[in-house]
């Protein structure tokens, strides 16, 4: 075990897992509690198109996701995603344009480039593979999402639980919902470097949604959200270092592969508590 | 008596629909006006231009002698119609009122004392302390009615806008909430204006009437609204005020001598 302490990648992984675990979980409740899974989800994928076109540029792929990530929320918010009922039409437009594209940037990036694995590394990320260099930029983009969310809170809160209610006491539901949505895009951008962008959802949602079924007190379900998520992120570098004696190669299993699987077992774990809660309550 | 609510003259067109036409009525300090049309008459509407969330074509909204808009909506406490609740929202009851205080607030709030008191005193006054921690996800409807209406009066506005709120309740909880509403009026003097397609529930302890019909409104008391020579002037055909088993019942046709509801 020494040698995990003393690895370079894994201090560099542990510290990146820890700034997506705590930043996926304060903004993924208020995305679980809007109904906007679904489109964290599609953010989530669409970073393929800015990660894939970042490899053709020879630009580290993390630029990538976080342009387009923005970008592409801020147009679904033009397409109408605040409203429930357009949101999964403007969702489902945006996604199918931009990854049609994405599939052309990664045929691209296999076939001209010399870079071998970037489909791989695009869609399913490692928190190993993260430069150093990447690292100050992940936690000033995480530090910048926390203090959003603290300056929003409350306005956040009231809209998310009723824009109705939001709008009467004078909250500009549609400038807070923008905002929000385009910090999702930033967000799901730094999940994608540590699981992929196929998997990045995974860190947004399942931590919140183990949360909620936990606590019912907003701030506790962020802190507790946050917690899981670094149970997740920490405990899959773990397994995945621990991984590396395993056959058949011998090489190490993906740390995503155990992230995803330890938020899935969270998940399940958190359903399991609140329906024993249900039925001593019954 | 000072005027909490002016509405004077106000137009809407919506869709090419003339929704409002020339809609002018008041309402003063610790009045229930009840604002009665069927579904489609266009309360929300008028809620919403009230709310200054919808701009009228012509006319003019005050409340508190403010034009409607961002500033006055701090004067007005809203119940909307529908607020559905996932029952995994986490948020306690308490919480939600909490929010009718500073939840159009940036930045951090620090927990007080004061704001906790004003909190329970609200909950106390709608007759939900006990609800205080429950989830707010997990209410029944007319547990919810009460603590929304905790939540709009919570910041002591001194108007209360509930759009069709007895419209998901049952005869009894219906009934609850009309009582207070009717409690909250006369003990906080706040301005109640509550839209309903039904009068009856609300005819003990209507002060004044706000009739919607074909986008005109009649306002006066209930005694003065609702008699079939204003109502026929209002839908523009004969119409009949009639009083069936205790209730009263507008129909279509001259069916004689109208009847003239009293308190």
């Amino acid at each position: 075990m020494s040698g995990f302490f003393a690895s370079g990648p894994v201090h560099t992984a542990v510290v990146a897992g820890a700034v997506v675990a705590v930043v996926s979980g304060v903004v993924g409740v208020f995305t679980v509690i809007r109904g906007q899974s679904f489109s964290g989800h599609a953010l989530g994928d669409l970073g393929t198109l800015g990660g894939s076109g970042a490899f053709l540029a020879g630009v580290n792929p993390f630029f990538g996701y976080v342009t387009v990530g923005a970008a592409v929320a801020a147009t679904m918010d033009l397409f109408g995603v605040q409203h429930r009922r357009g949101r999964d039409v403007a969702t489902g437009i945006v996604l199918g344009a931009a990854l049609g594209l994405a599939a052309l940037l990664l045929y691209f990036d296999t076939t001209t480039s010399t870079t071998t694995g970037a489909t791989i590394t695009i869609l399913f990320g490692s928190l190993f593979a993260v430069s150093p260099g990447t690292l100050p930029v992940m936690i000033g983009l995480g530090v910048v999402g926390l203090v959003l969310v603290a300056v929003l809170y409350r306005p956040l809160l009231l809209s998310s639980v009723s824009a109705e209610l939001a709008a009467a006491r004078g909250v500009r539901v549609r400038t807070v919902g923008l905002v929000f949505l385009v910090l999702v895009g930033v967000v799901v951008s730094l999940s994608a470097v540590a699981v992929g962008t196929i998997l990045s959802t995974a860190l947004l949602v399942g931590p919140a949604a183990a949360a909620l079924r936990l606590t019912r007190r907003p701030l506790t379900a962020v802190v507790v959200a946050s917690v899981l998520g670094l149970v997740a992120t920490w405990g899959g570098v773990v397994l995945s270092y621990a991984s590396a004696t395993w056959p058949p190669s011998h090489t190490g299993w993906p740390v995503s592969f155990f992230v995803v699987t330890l938020v899935l077992a969270l998940y399940l774990g958190a359903e399991l508590v609140g329906w024993a809660r249900a039925r001593a309550g019954a | 008596m000072s005027t909490v609510l002016s509405v004077e003259g106000v137009d809407v067109w919506l869709g090419g629909r003339h929704v409002l036409d020339e809609v002018g009525f008041e309402i003063a300090p610790g009045e229930l006006t009840g604002l009665i049309g069927s579904n489609g008459a266009g309360k929300t509407t008028l809620f919403r231009v009230i709310l200054g969330l919808l701009p009228a074509a012509r006319g003019h909204v005050e409340v508190v002698g403010r034009p409607a808009g961002r500033p006055a909506r701090a004067q007005v406490g809203y119940v909307p119609q529908k607020v559905a609740l996932d029952p995994d929202v986490p948020l306690r009851v308490r919480d939600l009122v909490s929010l009718g205080l500073d939840g159009n607030r940036y930045g951090f709030r620090r927990r007080s004392r004061q704001r906790d008191e004003a909190v329970d005193a609200m909950l106390s006054a709608v007759g939900a302390t006990r609800l205080a921690d429950a989830r707010v996800g997990t209410l029944s409807g007319g547990e919810l009615q009460r603590v929304l209406i905790a939540h709009a009066l919570v910041a002591q506005p001194p108007l209360l806008l509930l759009d069709e709120p007895l419209a998901n309740l049952d005869l009894a909880n219906g009934q609850e909430v009309v009582t207070l509403l009717a409690k909250l009026t006369k003990e906080q003097g706040v301005a109640v204006l509550l839209s309903a397609h039904d009068m009856n529930p609300l005819l003990p302890v209507m002060d004044r009437i706000v009739y919607v019909a074909e986008g005109r409104v009649a306002s006066g008391t209930p005694a003065e609204v609702v008699r079939g020579e204003v109502l026929s002037g209002l839908y523009g055909h004969p119409v009949s005020v009639l009083e069936l088993g205790g209730r009263v019942v507008v129909v279509a046709g001259d069916t004689g001598p109208t009847d003239l509801v009293t308190r």
